[in-house]
């Protein structure tokens, strides 16, 4: 149990160590900017946490989010209201998502092949649809996504929460979420089940794509931009922070607590850096030992579990 | 003596396998190891082989005690086995499998020229159709075999370990087999030979040993034992008060089949038992009728005609199917026994889309209860139960989708006898609570006590229908020759 809960109490002990150690951690407007800069990554890692646990992979959402951000931008510049522009964004990216699953599912080809082929796809596609510049000029309105407040909290802190039930009810109440564990776990014994193990695919993947397409729209409203080289690498923190929440490349497992904890410890951790005066090039090697260190610790649990 | 194993002691997740093996193997003979599926054959050869620890007992090579902890160490004495599933790398050659751990090297790199080279001497030397050039999955499974033995021979082993090497392989290659088995012998080399089939038995062995629920039962020359001895040493006393069938009568046809060469039907309150010999197709036609991939058959069900182009749509037509590798296509091992259960028919504890936990533990516990799956709860990972218990989930699974209709693929392989009993009281439960029950099995035994009549499949054909009492000798007649 205690090994369970390691991700999440080092997640408390890195939060009060920083709050030790730097002055400036612990006040209103840090906090403000760390959830606004791990809120794209939190909820990507969301939809990454379903395909995950599906048994899949997802290397395009990268790619997908500077396409999505591009959409909804373009949409917007055009005379789009806002949240027309949103919807065109959440739309792009759903689209994406649903091509990648189609693509694993018809193809019968493995997902890390089918989206590293989509992300070059749509990278490439963003560049030329944008001609390499990003899109200016959208709406005063657009920025209040990532960068308005309400009650004291940064609007996306509560579009995040909303989108963490949701994703969490959808992994734990629903047929999709539980014929996600099964196909993750036993795709085979899923097939044998009677399930549509295709079209839930599919499905997984979509949502995935969508949530992706959201988090799109709060990075180009961040920057009031639709950037055609957003996103690069994303794809790499989205994929560690669901490894180090307990999420199982081999499918099966994951929760959406754990996502959320995992992306925090990487968002806390860029973070304190920044306020430690520690080196941009040393955080990347850190957060990269503690990825191979969360997993280790996880397997550890788990042979535990199986040999008692 | 070779090889000797005495007091071997064997246990899996609390499953004990071996409880106190001998065998004593000679130099220069062939040694036949019989018993029934699961009786400890193969987990006995494994430890040979490095690879298994037994739990306890000693092991002796040659006279002097040995520990083999892992395949090399067996290997680097002098042991080898020709598995009954082939080990072989498949992407390499025959001449880079034969090697494969062992190649010849010259100032650092692979000398590919000699070991080509060697590998066909061999080959030739033993005159078996095969090239040291040919990709492995490009071979025939009697081929794989023959590489296998190259690999063994080329390992200057003294021990040869063959685990039912025949049963996958066509006549033509079975006497082949026998004609290499034959060879090694003369050449002085110990052999032990793992069969299921008494036909074979004279053709090959010298000596036997018999096992039964992992102990050593018989022992000796095999001239001195008749078949029907050794028969009695493999199935004891515990098959024929195994099971007894409740009677009765069997009611409305619940499922027809119509395919090439294949039609029958079931009724309600019916077991039917569908042999054959292994490669026969009695899993392809179950996977067909469920509607995986396979030859197209036409199903009735209740009288309609059922269009099955999927599992899905088999199961939405109330049939089941528990398949033989439990693991690989009956239970996803790591979520818990609840959630393996209501797997196939989630739409039931699903309100305005939503599951509803409260409905879903009862009916699992209810039937956890009724099935006697022991477990610690029905949390527990499905991989964490025993072989049996994890057959009953599986059955747990379709009635939770009330099916009626079942097709069981070897519904006892890999479980004690204890376990059996229990899967056979269910069958008969399940049939006499109306349902239509197809069992394949390869144990005659089992199914002379469970079914009420008897299809024997032969390449891919229903090849005739016995009506009980059947025997033994009717059914091989039919699996081996057709009428």
């Amino acid at each position: 149990m205690l090994q369970r809960l390691l991700p999440f109490l080092s997640l408390i002990a890195l939060f009060a160590g920083l709050s030790i150690g730097s002055p400036y951690f612990f006040t209103g407007t840090n906090l403000a900017s760390v959830l606004r800069q791990t809120a794209v990554i939190n909820i990507m890692a969301l939809g990454m946490t379903l395909v995950i646990v599906a048994g899949g992979i997802d290397l395009s959402v990268g790619a997908i989010l500077a396409f999505a951000g591009l959409a909804g931008a373009k949409a917007m510049e055009s005379g789009a209201p806002v949240p027309a522009g949103i919807a065109v964004g959440v739309a792009a990216g759903l689209v994406w998502g649903l091509v990648n699953g189609l693509l694993t599912v018809r193809l019968k080809i493995a997902p890390f092949i089918v989206t590293l082929g989509t992300l070059g796809i749509i990278r490439g596609l963003a560049l030329l649809y944008s001609g390499g510049l990003p899109v200016v000029g959208l709406p005063k309105g657009f920025g209040f996504l990532g960068e308005g407040t309400v009650a004291g909290a940064p609007f996306v802190l509560y579009v995040l929460v909303v989108c963490a039930i949701l994703t969490h009810l959808i992994l734990n109440y629903t047929k999709l979420g539980r014929y996600a564990y099964a196909i993750g776990s036993n795709r085979e014994a899923a097939l044998y089940a009677g399930i549509p193990v295709g079209f839930h695919t599919v499905a997984v993947y979509g949502i995935c794509g969508a949530l992706t397409g959201l988090a799109a729209m709060i990075e180009a409203s961040r920057l009031m931009t639709g950037q055609p080289t957003a996103g690069q690498g994303y794809e790499l923190q989205v994929i560690a922070a669901v490894v180090i929440g307990g999420g199982s490349l081999s499918g099966g497992e994951g929760t959406v607590a754990g996502t959320l904890v995992g992306a925090f410890i990487m968002g806390l951790l860029a973070n304190g850096c920044d306020l430690l005066g520690i080196s941009p090039y040393v955080q990347q090697a850190v957060i990269g030992a503690v990825i191979i260190l969360a997993v280790t610790v996880d397997e550890i649990r788990k042979r535990k579990l199986s040999q008692s | 003596m070779l090889l000797t194993m005495a007091g071997i002691q064997k246990s899996f997740g609390g499953v004990r396998a071996l409880d106190g093996c001998d065998l004593e193997v000679a130099a220069g003979k062939v040694h036949l190891l019989l018993g029934e599926n699961g009786a400890g054959k193969s987990t006995l050869m494994k430890i040979a082989a490095g690879m298994y620890q037994p739990d306890a007992g000693v092991i002796r090579w040659r006279g002097e005690p040995v520990q083999l902890r892992r395949p090399a160490e067996a290997a680097s004495i002098g042991v080898a086995m020709v598995h009954q599933e082939s080990l072989l790398a498949p992407h390499l050659t025959v001449a880079e499998n034969i090697f494969l751990g062992r190649e010849p090297m010259r100032g650092g790199l692979l000398e590919r020229r000699r070991m080509e080279r060697e590998a066909a001497a061999l080959i030739a030397e033993h005159r078996f159709p095969l090239q040291a050039g040919w990709r492995v999955e490009r071979l025939s499974p009697a081929q794989k075999q023959l590489a296998e033995i190259c690999r063994a021979i080329r390992a200057a082993s003294s021990l040869l370990i063959f685990d039912e090497p025949t049963s996958s392989l066509a006549a033509g290659e079975t006497a082949e087999v026998f004609r290499i088995v034959r060879t090694l012998r003369d050449r002085g080399m110990g052999v032990i030979y793992i069969t299921h089939r008494m036909d074979e038995l004279r053709a090959v062995g010298d000596r036997v040993t018999v096992l039964r629920d992992g102990r050593t039962v018989a022992n000796g020359e095999l001239a001195d034992f008749t078949t029907e001895q050794l028969i009695r040493h493999m199935v004891g006393r515990e098959v024929a008060t195994l099971y007894e069938r409740s009677p009765g009568q069997p009611g409305q046809e619940l499922l027809r089949v119509e395919g090439d060469g294949v039609h029958f039907a079931l009724r309600a309150g019916e077991i039917v038992g569908l042999a054959g010999l292994m490669g026969a197709g009695r899993t392809e036609l179950c996977q067909a009728i469920f509607g995986l991939p396979g030859a197209p058959v036409r199903v009735w069900v209740q009288g309609r005609e059922a269009a099955i182009r999927s599992p899905r749509d088999a199961a939405a037509a109330g049939i089941a199917f528990v398949t033989e590798d439990r693991q690989r296509t009956g239970l996803a091992l790591s979520l818990p026994v609840r959630a393996n259960v209501t797997l196939t028919n989630l739409g039931a504890l699903a309100r305005l889309g939503f599951l509803r936990a409260r409905a879903e533990a009862g009916p699992v516990a209810r039937l956890v209860e009724r099935l006697r799956v022991r477990c610690e709860s029905i949390e527990q990972p499905a991989g964490r139960l025993s072989g049996g218990n994890q057959q009953k989930a599986v059955l747990a699974k379709w009635l939770f989708r009330q099916a009626r209709v079942f097709l069981f693929d070897e519904p006892t392989r890999g479980i004690d006898v204890a376990a059996k009993a229990e899967v056979f009281a269910l069958l008969d439960e399940l049939a006499r609570g109306g349902a239509a029950v197809l069992m394949v099995s390869s144990e005659l035994p089992e199914l002379l006590q469970m079914a009420d009549r008897i299809l024997v499949m032969r390449t891919g054909r229903v090849a005739g229908e016995l009506a009980q009492p059947a025997t033994q000798e009717q059914i091989l007649r039919y699996a081996a020759i057709g009428s």
